[in-house]
């Protein structure tokens, strides 16, 4: 088994930590597991990509991931922004922060399924916010698991607290819960 | 105990500087490099170092810093990068000749212009004629087990010269991958505290160390620096043994070998590549493909013997050059056919200059180098090729 991921943010949305906490979640699940940001610079703001890969193995691979079977995208604006769908493998996965069912953003296909949750109303409700920015990519590490299943969602909860002490650890814990509860499953 | 931790490849760098208990570390930050030293930075800051940190004001001050330190008799590190490396050269080829057991981690990118911060070898390839001792890490669990060696190995008395570490920008640098961290005890009794032989500066008894020397004297002590190398192929063999033996991990010796003992064709690699090409190998295997990976752990000293004896039971090698050297040809390429110069017939050998300033090298580009490599060799093709992979002809036009 080996999954390829990507996520799509803005520059400070913390896409990077996203990828990052993933590969820690899935080490405390038993599975081994890549991350790294794009290569090259980034601007607070601007569009950015990070990926990760999971393996039941030890990854060999060092190249770029240019087909992911499942991408994460943070902001809703980037769902028609970037084009997120690039590379994606038949029946993969599109998991987005969103409000609105993401078939009404993207054009409906039979290529990919679909799952969302408006994961910054989560980072909002629970004060899960850091220099004016409401934090959403442990929610949508919630929702990337509720979707998928490929790893207990307790995984994450014990790397969040691993990751930052205290009541920071405890938010993201809270904020991957609230998100995997709250994911939808979009139909076709 | 030894524990896991998610490393990136800098940091896994930092954490063998920490076991490795270095005294003294100069460095002077350039991307992808900065992370290392920022987390020693951290680590003496916050007392889980007993070290002196020296901030400098270039990385020509950064290695002449290390110099001075290393002379003194202490374990002494630092890092950089591409142009860093590149205006620290002329304190490199100190370093090694004055006999300085001496670590550096060398994150490898492209030289400027154009500017580019991405990844090849070139920078790492600008060094191989100093006398250093130079590895090229796989993984980041190899960067950090490497670091340790390094220093077991340049401070050996038969040896005395130092060691870079070399690791690919971004696609280990910046890559997060779970490290285990070996105990300090283990590394301890592994790596005691430096010999101070076989002389260090002491005001207590004074010496005059790297004076003038005239023709008479000069080429022995360049001989001397060669004996150092050639005992060091003996050390790196014994200390990677040694190593597995209270670690249980194995990256290699001098080379790594991967499906070769049944392999038709040998793809010859360095660095992070050698993972992917390792999963190309499996997928062309089940293609009927009989190929497998020579990766060469150390280019300086270059495992000559190895390849010439892994080349001669193969029928057509291919070479990943992440580097080149204009007027020349990829550098690797150049040492492999000098290694098996007078072998009997001889393989097909394509040479592929691929990679350079960071173009991704993926599982599908390996599998598309070896198959036109085994057409070339049934369409009858002899002799090394040089061939710039993937260049877009439309721009050169």
């Amino acid at each position: 088994m080996l999954l390829e991921i990507r996520f799509h943010g803005r520059g400070g949305q913390g896409a990077v930590t996203a990828a990052n906490m993933l590969v820690k979640a899935a080490w405390i699940s038993g599975l081994w597991g890549q991350g790294f940001p794009f290569f090259g610079a980034e601007r607070r703001g601007a569009p950015v990509a990070a990926f990760a890969r999971i393996s039941d193995k030890p990854i060999r691979i060092h190249c770029e991931i240019r087909s992911p079977s499942i991408v994460v995208v943070l902001d809703e604006r980037l769902l028609t922004l970037v084009d997120v769908t690039k590379g994606l493998v038949p029946g993969g996965w599109i998991i987005a922060n969103a409000k609105r069912r993401i078939s009404e953003v993207l054009p409906k296909s039979k290529h990919y399924k679909r799952a969302r949750v408006d994961a910054t109303s989560v980072a909002l409700s629970i004060g899960l916010v850091m220099a004016g920015w409401p934090i959403v990519n442990t929610a949508m590490l919630g929702a990337l698991l509720k979707a998928t299943g490929i790893m207990p969602i307790k995984s994450l909860i014990s790397a969040c607290m691993e990751e930052w002490s205290g009541k920071m650890g405890e938010l993201n814990a809270q904020a991957a819960t609230r998100a995997f509860n709250e994911t939808v499953i979009e139909g076709d | 105990m030894s524990t896991i931790k998610i490393l990136t490849g800098n940091y896994a760098v930092a954490w063998g500087v920490k076991l490795s208990r270095v005294k003294v570390i100069a460095a002077y930050p350039i991307t992808p490099q900065t992370t290392i030293v920022e987390k020693i930075a951290e680590f003496v800051e916050n007392g889980e170092m007993d070290a002196k940190y020296l901030m400098v004001e270039s990385e020509h001050s950064a290695m002449a810093a290390t110099i001075g330190a290393s002379a003194t008799g202490v374990r002494a590190f630092t890092a950089t990068s591409s142009q860093g490396l590149l205006y620290m050269h002329e304190m490199v080829w100190w370093a090694s000749a004055a006999r300085l057991p001496i670590v550096m981690a060398v994150v490898m990118r492209a030289l400027a212009p154009p500017w580019s911060i991405w990844n090849e070898h070139t920078d790492l390839m600008d060094q191989r004629d100093t006398g250093w001792l130079i590895t090229l890490a796989e993984n980041n669990q190899e960067v950090l087990d490497s670091i340790i060696m390094s220093y077991r190995i340049s401070e050996h008395e038969d040896v005395l010269l130092p060691s870079i570490v070399g690791l690919d920008a971004f696609i280990l640098s910046h890559t997060l991958e779970p490290v285990e961290i070996p105990g300090q005890d283990l590394i301890d009794e592994f790596l005691p505290p430096r010999p101070p032989k076989p002389f260090t500066l002491n005001p207590e008894n004074p010496i005059t160390h790297g004076g003038i020397v005239t023709p008479e004297y000069y080429m022995e002590f360049r001989y001397l620096i060669e004996k150092g190398m050639e005992n060091a192929r003996r050390l790196i063999v014994e200390v990677a043994k040694e190593y597995k033996n209270i670690t249980g991990r194995w990256h290699g010796d001098l080379v790594d070998e991967y499906k070769c003992s049944d392999a038709k064709i040998l793809i010859i690699v360095a660095g992070a590549t050698a993972g992917t090409c390792k999963e190309a190998v499996d997928v062309l295997r089940e293609k009927g493909f009989n190929v497998g990976v020579l990766r060469l752990r150390y280019i300086r000293p270059f495992p000559s013997s190895i390849v010439r004896e892994r080349v001669s039971s193969v029928k057509s090698v291919v070479i990943i050059d992440r580097s080149y050297s204009f007027g020349g040809g990829g550098i690797i390429g150049a040492d492999v056919a000098s290694s098996i110069y007078g072998s009997n017939g001889g393989p097909l050998i394509h040479d592929y200059i691929a990679g350079l300033g960071g173009r991704d090298i993926g599982v599908r580009e390996v599998e598309r180098i070896v198959e036109e490599t085994v057409r070339a060799m049934e369409s009858g093709e002899k002799g090394i090729k040089t061939l710039w992979f993937d260049l877009k002809r439309e721009v050169l036009e």
